[in-house]
């Protein structure tokens, strides 16, 4: 269902993806690990259509459609969701305002009907209390004043409302305690199905512990350096990055 | 005629003062409208010039407009109100104050009276000039100590709540109206004064408040002004805030062509508190210019104030802040924040926060931002897939809904979210 | 590691107390008569045999004068200044230049070496191999400005050699008169202000730099200022062109002797960059301030502004404002090229009755440029300091950027300290960023500082250095500590 072939990219005059080829098929869990600065994010960003980075060659295909030619909320309709690494802070944005307004704009192209205030609060706490989070975070202005553990929680949140086919995790795991961890993975097991697929970013093993992937990716200097099952992960665990990284230089 | 040519003719004909009169025509001969008199520029009107005010000649004449529909535009709430048309006192359309015992009751049968404890008196009939201004404090002040006709005077005695009461202003006729209002709250006692101001046609009013707020009173001072895109508006205010006394204000512009609100706040005893918020949303070739000066003069003082601007089409706005502190103001708490959303390239913002301070135990501080709306937060919601046009509005609104935060009474902030609501479809279309 | 020896000797002459460059130098001097008409004009420029068309310029520039008033807006206060009871040109009699260092009259050398200005340039390289000092202690060339005529610069062979014109602008109008005609008075034109008319009539010298295409100037230039005579007022006029792909930092330093009277000091300072140019100017201004009940002092009414004409040029201007009995300044930057950059570092000391009203203007014309403005105000005894400050956004500055960082320390309550930003934008996509605070030194900090042992006034001196880091830290390093030591002497009394 994702296809990318050869794709580039660079943030002013700095290129950062130097030709990634990647595929993650339906109903599949990729891991993506690497150091710092290795592209991780931006790979992230390009998916999702931020317009700080130009794309400067590749092919990027979700359900056959060309993504990049796509708008961010096109792109959000057509089921893709990035988890931010760093959730942005909306103030005077009323949290539940803002994910009705989103799920409403994901149900309309999807031609369902869009849901009163009543009916998405109602679902809306179903939600939350499965993500043991607290209620009056609806209330709130969008991740203003929120914990880091609260910020990630509520793009679980999101994502548990707006179910995409493709789930883009960038670092949702740093910054949280066991519990919050377990919360978060518990939260993409659910959305586990046939139809879903999702790429996760991280650092560490911990997170995989929870959400074992189908296949682990390396990405380092912007390029994938190797693939591999669940079980390369707890390789990088122990041995790190830079043997990898030299084996492959 | 101009506004000395009309004093001429109004000579003994006018009520109160007329040695006070005759000392603000002078003041005003020699002063002129602010930017439309050569000399020496003045600081305090650097961005804004009153040039097109002196260009525009008025005359009072028959009303053109009814003043009932332009009254039924406004959000008005149900509580007692005070009607001014075109400057005057009007009886039929004011909802009266009757007085109970402590508290005050609406009855629109009863005349306007002052019985026990809430005293209301016309302008026209018993004229106050106040104390806090004299002739040649600021030229707009002298042009209206000049030509005042009528106004309110309310006095509210110590230890009285008295609700809420709306002050009006409907203009029906393209006249220059100089109302001139004095509020005192004494000791401990409470208001929530809203003042609203709108109407039809080329306009100018140029209101004076005086206010004093005694030890330990609370005064909510609410403003919304909505006059015709072609009207001029100019609204100068000082206050006097005693010793643990507070008085909030908040200022909501959206209309009128070109408009001037300038409050003087002075903290004159220990533990005195202000806020001096305010609003402006701007289109078209608008100009809006909130003007204001925080003077601490006693210990312990507290001073707030969030002032924004939305500026949209070919609309200027102009922000200009000044916190003083005095030698004696230690333990002064002060702080403003002014912020400028610009939503079209042909906008303007003019801002100048400014500090003065003399006393060294202080905590004062200021920022400001300008600029258009934020580009990460654009993209975290086209990427939940909110459409960028629908994005920019729920930014706006949110940066809107935050200034409205201040206000905490919820059926005043209601009334202003349906003024903000109504500017924002005018806006689009 | 000559400079910094000579820097630490400077710095303890530094440590005792009271204004240590108050002393007169008994030089034979040449003066015109007091006043101001266009006779002492066509003297002026017949003395330092300008071609007709500077003398017309000067005219001209009278001429504006004449028509203008003394600036009315600045919070600074003082008695009418009589420009006809002035000497308009004062300098040392002997020769009109000297040709080398060797014919400077030794009072004047004696006078800079007791300032701690190296005018010897082996002095500068005594004991440290010419190689090892490129990489430690950088070489310094210095303009000696005395009164109204420069008196010495070193190391002009050394400069010639990159290219680099460094001299007397007095000098450049013979020598280079088409580069100085292309520029002067095209930043800061004859007429802008009263001050910068004045100037442009009768600036006597000052120094003049242009940095050839893509030369890296080989070392730190530095003009420093010295008023020695009474009743006379200084107007030295500084213009550095940086070609396209070169850099310079320039440093600046100024004192005067200690007298009862106020004296004038107006200068103009021309900056221009082209492209990918950079200029940094430091300025350490310690002008006599007059004394602990006011009396006495210079006025400093300067008028500094750089345009950055080309696409990526820089301007930065770091300023520690101590002396003066009245600062009246503002280094600005027209940013005029593309992506072009400006910058506003200042620490502004005022104590006992001294008053400063200074500032920047950031004016962004060009798409993407940047500006940052970090003012530290410090104010003590009975002193008055005022931040002012414009950044405009022009209708054509898209994406342009400014970041304000105001800060006000009072010390003692018997002082003020003031803030006045002008924000102007008129480009949507343009963004400004201002924020200001004022507050006193925290009794916790300096509690804290006492219980370790130090004393109030080393705390005090120990928070004010802490609270103007992020200026200091923007001069050059042998300035640095001269500027920290100089903000401990001119607070010294404010405390207890």
């Amino acid at each position: 269902m994702l296809e990318i072939r050869g794709l580039s990219a660079c943030i002013g005059d700095k290129e950062i993806l130097k030709g990634i080829d990647l595929t993650v098929p339906q109903g599949e869990i990729h891991a993506i690990m690497g150091p710092n600065g290795s592209g991780k994010s931006t790979l992230g960003y390009v998916l999702s259509g931020r317009e700080d980075y130009t794309v400067t060659g590749g092919t990027v295909t979700f359900n056959g459609a060309n993504l990049l030619e796509m708008e961010p909320e096109a792109r959000a309709i057509a089921g893709v969701f990035l988890a931010f690494q760093a959730p942005i802070e909306l103030p005077g944005v009323n949290n539940a305002n803002f994910l009705r307004t989103a799920l409403n704009a994901v149900r309309r192209a999807r031609g369902e009907a869009e849901l009163d205030a009543v009916q998405f609060l109602k679902l809306a706490r179903a939600e939350t209390k499965r993500l043991h989070m607290r209620d009056d975070m609806l209330k709130r202005n969008v991740n203003v004043g929120f914990s880091g553990g609260e910020k990630k929680r509520n793009e679980v949140l999101q994502m548990a409302l707006l179910r995409p086919k493709l789930a883009i995790l960038d670092e949702t795991d740093s910054g949280l305690d066991i519990d919050a961890l377990k919360i978060v993975a518990d939260g993409v097991n659910a959305l586990r199905s046939a139809e879903f697929s999702a790429l996760v970013i991280t650092h560490h093993q911990r997170l995989l512990d929870h959400l074992v992937p189908h296949r682990v990716h390396v990405l380092s200097q912007g390029r994938i350096i190797r693939s591999g099952g669940p079980e390369l992960a707890k390789e990088l665990e122990q041995s790190g990055y830079a043997s990898l990284i030299a084996e492959a230089a | 005629m101009t506004f000395l040519e009309r004093y001429e003719t109004l000579l003994g004909k006018l009520p109160g003062d007329s040695a006070l009169r005759a000392a603000a025509s002078d003041a005003f001969r020699s002063a002129g409208l602010p930017g439309a008199t050569r000399g020496r520029p003045s600081e305090a009107w650097k961005y804004t010039s009153l040039r097109s005010l002196a260009e525009t000649r008025f005359r009072s004449g028959e009303p053109k407009h009814e003043a009932e529909t332009i009254l039924a535009r406004l959000p008005l709430l149900d509580v007692p109100r005070l009607v001014f048309v075109d400057g005057e006192f009007s009886d039929r359309l004011s909802v009266h104050i009757a007085n109970d015992g402590d508290g005050t009751a609406k009855s629109a049968e009863a005349p306007l009276s002052s019985p026990g404890s809430l005293k209301i008196a016309r302008f026209a009939d018993q004229p106050d000039f106040g104390t806090l201004t004299w002739p040649d404090r600021e030229p707009m002040v002298a042009l209206n100590t000049m030509l005042a006709e009528d106004g309110v005077s309310l006095h509210i005695p110590a230890n009285h709540d008295c609700g809420t009461i709306q002050l009006i202003s409907v203009a029906t006729t393209d006249a220059d109206l100089h109302p001139r209002h004095t509020i005192r709250l004494d000791a401990g006692a409470k208001l929530t004064l809203i003042e609203m101001s709108a109407g039809e046609g080329v306009y100018f009013l140029n209101t004076v408040a005086e206010i004093h707020v005694a030890d330990g009173a609370h005064l909510t001072h609410i403003r919304l002004q909505d006059e015709s895109l072609t009207a001029f508006h100019i609204s100068t205010t000082y206050a006097e805030v005693a010793a643990t006394a507070t008085y909030d204000s908040f200022t909501l512009n959206i209309g009128a062509r070109l408009c001037r609100t300038e409050v003087h706040a002075t903290l004159a005893g220990e533990h005195a508190t202000a806020h001096l918020n305010a609003v402006q949303l701007l289109m078209g070739a608008q100009h809006a210019d909130f003007t204001s000066v925080v003077g601490h003069l006693a210990p312990h003082g507290t001073s707030r104030q969030t002032v924004k601007n939305v500026l949209s089409g070919r609309s200027r706005g102009v922000f200009q802040g000044r916190i003083e502190v005095a030698r004696a103001a230690q333990k002064t708490d002060g702080y403003q924040m002014n912020q400028a959303l610009l939503l079209s390239p042909d906008a303007e913002i003019d801002s100048k926060p400014e500090l003065e301070i003399f006393a060294d135990d202080v905590k004062c501080s200021h920022g400001a931002t300008v600029g258009e709306l934020d580009a990460e937060q654009i993209f975290y919601l086209r990427s939940r897939g909110v459409p960028d046009a629908e994005a920019r509005s729920i930014l706006v609104r949110a940066f809107l809904s935050e200034a409205l935060d201040a206000v905490t009474d919820e059926a005043v902030r209601g009334s202003l979210e349906r003024a903000v609501e109504s500017w924002w479809q005018r806006n689009k279309a | 590691m000559a400079v910094e020896t000579e820097t630490l000797e400077t710095v303890q002459a530094l440590t005792q107390s009271g204004y240590k460059w108050g002393f007169e130098t008994n030089v034979e001097m040449e003066f015109a008569p007091k006043g101001l008409n266009e006779d002492i004009i066509r003297l002026i420029s017949a003395r330092k045999q300008e071609p007709a068309w500077m003398l017309d310029w000067r005219l001209k520039a009278f001429a504006a004068w004449q028509k203008m008033e003394e600036p009315q807006w600045a919070r600074v206060e003082h008695p009418p200044i009589d420009y006809q009871d002035l000497h308009y040109y004062a300098a040392p009699k002997k020769k009109a230049g000297p040709k080398s260092l060797d014919e400077v009259d030794p009072e004047l050398l004696a006078m800079y070496e007791k300032l701690g200005i190296p005018l010897k340039e082996r002095a500068i390289l005594a004991g440290v191999d010419p190689d090892a000092a490129e990489g430690g202690s950088r070489q310094i060339a210095v303009d000696a400005v005395f009164d109204s005529v420069s008196v010495a610069t070193t190391f002009k062979e050394t400069l010639s050699k990159a290219g680099v014109i460094f001299c007397p602008i007095s000098e450049a109008i013979r020598e280079y008169p088409d580069l100085v005609k292309q520029y002067l008075g095209t930043v800061v034109p004859v007429g802008d202000n009263f001050f910068a008319a004045l100037n442009s009539a009768v600036f006597t010298d000052g120094s003049f730099v242009y940095i050839p295409k893509g030369v890296r100037c080989p070392m730190e230039l530095s003009t420093y200022f010295r008023i020695n005579a009474r009743n006379t007022g200084q107007f030295e006029r500084t213009l550095i062109i940086a070609e396209e792909g070169s850099y310079v930092s320039y440093l600046e330093g100024c004192t005067a002797p200690q007298r009862d009277e106020n004296q004038l000091h107006a200068a103009v300072v021309e900056l221009v960059t082209m492209d990918d140019a950079q200029i940094k100017y430091s300025t350490v201004q310690n002008w006599y301030p007059g004394d602990e009940h006011g009396k006495g002092g210079i006025y400093n009414f300067v008028t500094k502004r750089g345009a950055c004409r080309g696409a990526r040029s820089k301007i930065s201007w770091t300023q520690v404002e101590t002396g003066s009995a009245i600062t009246w300044k503002y280094p600005s930057c027209v940013l005029l090229g593309e992506d072009s950059v400006g910058e506003f570092y200042s620490v502004a000391v005022t104590n006992n009755h001294q008053q400063a009203d200074t500032g920047t203007k950031m004016i962004h014309v060009g798409r993407g440029s940047r500006s940052t403005i970090v003012s530290k105000g410090i104010s003590a005894g009975h002193s008055n300091n005022t931040y002012r400050g414009l950044v405009r956004m022009a209708p054509t500055a898209k994406n342009a950027r400014n970041f304000t960082q105001c800060d006000s320390l009072l010390i003692g309550d018997r002082c003020g300290a003031h803030t006045v930003p002008y924000i102007e934008s008129r480009n949507l996509t343009a963004k400004v960023e201002h924020e200001a605070t004022t507050s006193k030194i925290a009794e916790d900090q300096l509690f804290y500082c006492r219980q370790r042992g130090l004393s109030e006034e080393d705390a005090v001196g120990l928070i004010v250095n802490g609270f103007c880091k992020d200026v200091l830290k923007e001069l050059p390093m042998e300035f640095a500590v001269e500027a920290q030591k100089l903000l401990a002497v001119s607070l010294e009394g404010s405390v207890g």
